[in-house]
């Protein structure tokens, strides 16, 4: 590819390539917010393990069960949950953002508004969170 | 009163001569209907004859004259003095792309990647020009339009860092007018951009930073195009997979 081309292309060896520093995502706030979104992941990786740790305590009996959950309440494992609670608040923002840039909806020729399609994803994210602590509100009544 | 000035520090890189880029300070008068470009301009005519940098249409157009402005990617014909009231203004080659001199970097990499995207309409058979134009409705070019005016300025790719740390990335760009005419209704090549758009250096390489739509001074969105021809790829994939009649 090129080759027509190659008589008028730079002498590579007089190039200067730039190298990215390790440090580039401090550089700009949007590149540390995208850092932070891929961060989320651990945190909530980290919580669904605990979770499925959880539910396994559950099938060894209610002792066990208690046992971890009295760890679960400790102030290193309350610190962790708060923070992967805003973790997954966070990436759940950005999530619906990204629905409506990847999955745009079409109304005849026109795109519905990005900002609607986020408010109304995260609308129903709310009902749906609602509707899912009535039911377990419910259920202990 | 002394007339106001304004100081630009612009990166300077003589070939054969500077080992690594080295900066250069300038302080010019200041007007406020100069862009960039223009006191670029001052300085070459006036000041020092030895700068070297791209440039031609002043209009936001023809995409030559992309440079770091204030670690910004910006068309300099479209960035104003004003704008960097009162700061001395940094200057630099795009990101991300070998220097050859000065604020001149080598576009080589960048135009192999738009060829190799065939960003043309492919028919498998031609029809004669007797049979007429390839009609399309306005939902249809609707579909595509805003892809089009992507003015080749490689703003993107100075704003993307998966670009930056991974160079074989096909990059924003030219995915965004792979895309466009894969979105073509008159188009019949999607299959043969496939491999490139959605093989080892293609749209998996992105994770979506989003910068590249941030910086278009077009409008373009080419992170909506890569995520949009990931969801296709994933599809084709899933048809040709788990569907009997679908085509491997």
């Amino acid at each position: 590819m090129g080759s027509k081309m190659s008589g008028t292309r730079p002498d590579k060896s007089k190039l200067y390539h730039p190298q990215m520093p390790a440090t580039w995502w401090l550089q700009k706030s949007s590149y540390l917010l995208f850092m932070l979104r891929e961060l989320s992941s651990v945190f909530i990786a980290i919580f669904l393990i605990v979770y499925l740790v959880q539910i396994y305590q559950l099938t060894r009996g209610p002792e066990a069960y208690t046992a971890f959950a009295q760890n679960l309440s400790s102030p290193g494992w309350v610190v962790f949950h708060f923070l992967a609670l805003l973790f997954s608040l966070f990436h759940s923002i950005t999530w619906f953002q990204s629905t409506a840039v990847v999955m745009p909806l079409r109304i005849g020729a026109r795109e519905l508004p990005r900002q609607l399609m986020t408010g109304l994803n995260i609308a129903a994210l709310i009902a749906v969170s609602i509707v899912i602590l009535i039911f377990f509100n419910m259920l202990r009544g | 009163m002394a007339d106001p000035t304004v100081t630009l520090n612009v990166t300077r890189y003589r070939p054969g001569q500077d080992q690594a880029p080295t900066s250069q300070r300038y302080t010019i008068p200041y007007k406020t209907d100069w862009v960039v470009l223009d006191a670029l301009n001052y300085i070459k005519d006036q000041m020092d004859g030895t700068l070297s940098y791209r440039w031609s249409c002043r209009m936001g157009v023809c995409g030559s004259c992309g440079m770091m402005v204030n670690g910004v990617p910006k068309l300099t014909c479209a960035a104003f003095l004003r704008d960097y009231h009162d700061q001395e203004i940094r200057v630099e080659p795009l990101m991300n792309f070998p220097v050859i001199r000065d604020l001149v970097i080598d576009l080589s990499d960048f135009m192999d990647k738009l060829k190799s995207v065939k960003p043309w309409i492919i028919r498998k058979t031609e029809k004669p020009v007797s049979e007429g134009e390839y009609l399309q409705s306005p939902a249809e070019l609707e579909s595509y339009k805003q892809f089009t005016q992507c003015i080749n300025c490689m703003l993107c790719y100075a704003a993307c860092p998966v670009y930056g740390l991974e160079p074989d990335f096909i990059g924003p760009a030219a995915i965004a007018l792979g895309y466009r005419y894969n979105m073509d209704s008159r188009d019949e090549g999607k299959d043969s951009r496939k491999d490139i758009l959605t093989g080892h250096d293609g749209v998996w390489q992105c994770t979506f930073v989003g910068e590249c739509s941030e910086v278009c001074p077009k409008h373009v969105d080419p992170a909506a195009a890569i995520q949009r021809t990931k969801v296709d790829a994933a599809k084709d994939w899933f048809k040709s997979y788990l569907l009997p009649w679908g085509q491997k």
